[in-house]
């Protein structure tokens, strides 16, 4: 969806601390904004509640696709031994199940990994290799270490002249509106 | 933002100082990406060229090996089973010191580890890409080794999931993946800094690709914080999991000295052990190179020898308690096992173990040795020497069976030995473009457990 759609321009502001972000993060939701984010070198602590976020879905794709491993390699070993290819060894029954634990479970693993790795990226957007908050040359600060906060032009309260204030009001320094595209 | 002020009442933090000289988030992000900015020295062209050298011996004696067959090897009916598997079991050790670092002491909030954990983890890919290897290159007609797979096939067979050696597929694979994948989603927000920094076109194109356009957004670094807590989850139970598989390879068989319920535990241990040892020797390696004493302190060097001391110590345990229960068990067999380990054809083999693994990492107890850099370098290469003669002492169990009459001895040939020196070629190829390429600390981890990342630092809030 991102690739098709114009992206929208934003305003960011430049924060001294990580104690003022968290501090402005407060204050900006507070003040109702909706589509703003704050970014920083390093995940901080406390910012998700800060920003009053919802919890992060992860949990839920991850164990999804645990259970897909599992289940889906339960069945493979199930009927691989049952009915595909039956091999009697030490005479065993045909589904001797605490054999096949260790397949089964590495299967969970990989398939759960799969679902951090690319549930992640698919939450986050990313790969997204243009956004135009890259425009700003002060922004590159944020992964050395820089503490901005950006609003885009989409939010519901945006106009230019009032989230250029309210930022410089919260402490936002060097404000800076960038285009869209 | 980059003020120097080091609170010593703040308590909280008094004990994670543990990176000397007061870095500030600009100075972290300076040091760690100058050495990937910068034209390494000369040093690193010759150990590159040496690398590359020995990679080069190593894919043309495989290339030999699959025109020739496993005959080139030193194998004899007896001993099926040669440094192949030994060099196996050994790379596969070397991986699991770096998923404990970066899974298990990650969920521990053991802060020492953030100076480590990128180089431990990179480490780890290494020594699984060489371990892969060995099994690769040891089933001999290696076009059929997709049979391993559970793939429909015109012959209608499946693999038999009842075999250790299938598990092992499974279990080294699933490791292997999960690292790859735990150590990207490290790099990523790291990435992007050497994105935001490089001046080169081919510096901007490829950081900028790799880094995934990262923008640093706590909408983003929600969702990464939990894909990487769970990443380190779920490589936890690998720890112990990996190498207990690799460890029923031998204790499924009914080989006297093989079939035993120790080896599980055992095999994790000396897998730790082995582990911190390697992290340990190429950590203190990178550091004098690349000037890096603030950043692997004494301090983070004295808690891996910590590490290094206890599972050394269990491995000296295991070493004794099976040989009681060898005695216990009244098997004669069992017996003879044991005491031709120790006394028999491969005594030097058995005593070079006990010497590098249990009587070298004692030395550990005393502070004089656990500070002192070239002991630490000294006993972290007698480990790893050690610890590949445990494996070889383990399989060469084999060369005396049942039978004495098809009793043998085994010598390598000089493809044995030249594919095992090939490998470790292999390793330091890739771990020196590692070094060269990409931030070998990782720099947002760094900064988030400094003192000023807290927001509560300085009463600013």
């Amino acid at each position: 969806m991102g690739i098709f759609k114009k992206l929208p321009g934003l305003t960011i502001a430049e924060f001294d601390s990580t104690g003022s972000l968290l501090h402005a993060a407060e204050k900006m939701a507070e003040a109702g904004y909706e589509k703003y984010d704050c970014h920083s070198p390093f995940p901080i602590h406390g910012m998700d509640k800060a920003m009053r976020l919802k919890r992060s879905p992860m949990g839920y794709i991850i164990g999804t696709m645990g259970t897909i491993g599992m289940t889906g390699m339960i069945a493979l070993t199930y009927w691989t031994n049952t009915y595909g290819y039956p091999m009697v060894i030490s005479g065993k029954p045909a589904f001797s199940w605490q054999a096949f634990i260790p397949v089964i479970f590495a299967i969970s693993i990989l398939l759960s990994a799969f679902g951090a790795f690319f549930g992640m990226l698919a939450l986050n957007k990313l790969p997204q290799l243009f956004n135009p908050i890259f425009g700003s040359d002060n922004f590159a600060k944020v992964t050395n270490d820089g503490f901005f906060v950006s609003v885009e032009a989409n939010d519901p309260k945006y106009d230019e002249g009032n989230v250029k204030s309210f930022l410089e009001s919260i402490g936002g320094k060097n404000v800076e509106v960038v285009k869209g595209e | 933002m980059s003020s120097n002020n080091k609170d010593l009442t703040d308590l909280k933090f008094q004990d994670e100082l543990l990176f000397a000289g007061n870095p500030t988030f600009g100075s972290v992000t300076e040091d760690v990406s100058k050495v990937v900015e910068t034209k390494p020295g000369q040093l690193w062209y010759v150990l590159f060229g040496i690398s590359v050298s020995l990679t080069l011996m190593l894919f043309s004696m495989i290339g030999y090996l699959f025109w020739e067959g496993t005959g080139i090897w030193g194998l004899n009916n007896p001993v099926g089973w040669g440094w192949a598997i030994v060099n196996f079991v050994f790379w596969v050790g070397i991986g699991h010191a770096g998923t404990l670092i970066s899974a298990v002491l990650f969920l521990l909030r053991q802060r020492w580890r953030t100076s480590i954990n990128r180089f431990a983890e990179a480490m780890t890919i290494f020594a699984v890409i060489c371990a892969l290897l060995f099994p690769t290159i040891h089933v001999g007609r290696v076009w059929l080794l997709y049979w391993v797979l559970p793939l429909p096939n015109q012959m209608e067979m499946w693999p038999n999931f009842r075999s250790p050696l299938l598990w092992d597929t499974f279990a080294v694979g699933t490791y292997f993946t999960c690292s790859l994948l735990f150590w990207y989603v490290g790099l990523i927000p790291d990435l992007a800094t050497l994105r935001d920094r490089a001046k080169d076109k081919w510096g901007k194109l490829l950081y900028g690709i790799f880094s995934l356009g990262w923008r640093g957004g706590n909408r983003q670094w929600q969702h990464y914080e939990l894909a990487y807590l769970v990443l380190a989850g779920i490589s936890t139970p690998l720890v112990l999991s990996v190498h207990s598989i690799v460890s029923t390879d031998f204790a499924t068989s009914l080989v006297p000295g093989w079939h035993t319920t120790i080896f599980p535990p055992y095999f994790v241990a000396g897998a730790i052990f082995s582990g911190f040892a390697m992290v340990m020797t190429l950590a203190l390696i990178a550091r004098k190179v690349y000037n890096l004493e603030h950043i692997f302190t004494p301090k983070v060097l004295e808690r891996m020898s910590w590490v290094m001391l206890l599972t050394g110590s269990m491995v000296g345990y295991a070493y004794s308690m099976e040989f009681f229960i060898a005695w216990y068990s009244g098997n004669e067999y069992e017996r003879f096992a044991f005491i031709n380990r120790a006394f028999g054809p491969y005594a030097w083999a058995y005593w070079i173990m006990i010497t590098c693994n249990v009587i070298s990492p004692q030395l550990f107890w005393f502070k004089k040795f656990r500070t002192s850099i070239p002991i630490l370098f000294i006993i972290s290469i007698v480990v790893n020497i050690g610890m590949w003669f445990e494996r070889f002492v383990i399989v060469m169990t084999l060369s005396r069976d049942y039978l004495p009459s098809s009793w043998d001895y085994y010598s390598p040939t000089i493809y044995d030995i030249g594919i095992f020196i090939g490998s470790f070629g292999l390793l330091f190829t890739l771990f020196l473009l590692f070094l060269r390429f990409l931030p070998m600390v990782a720099m947002a981890e760094v900064k988030g457990v400094l003192p000023e990342a807290d927001p509560h630092h300085g009463g600013s809030h």
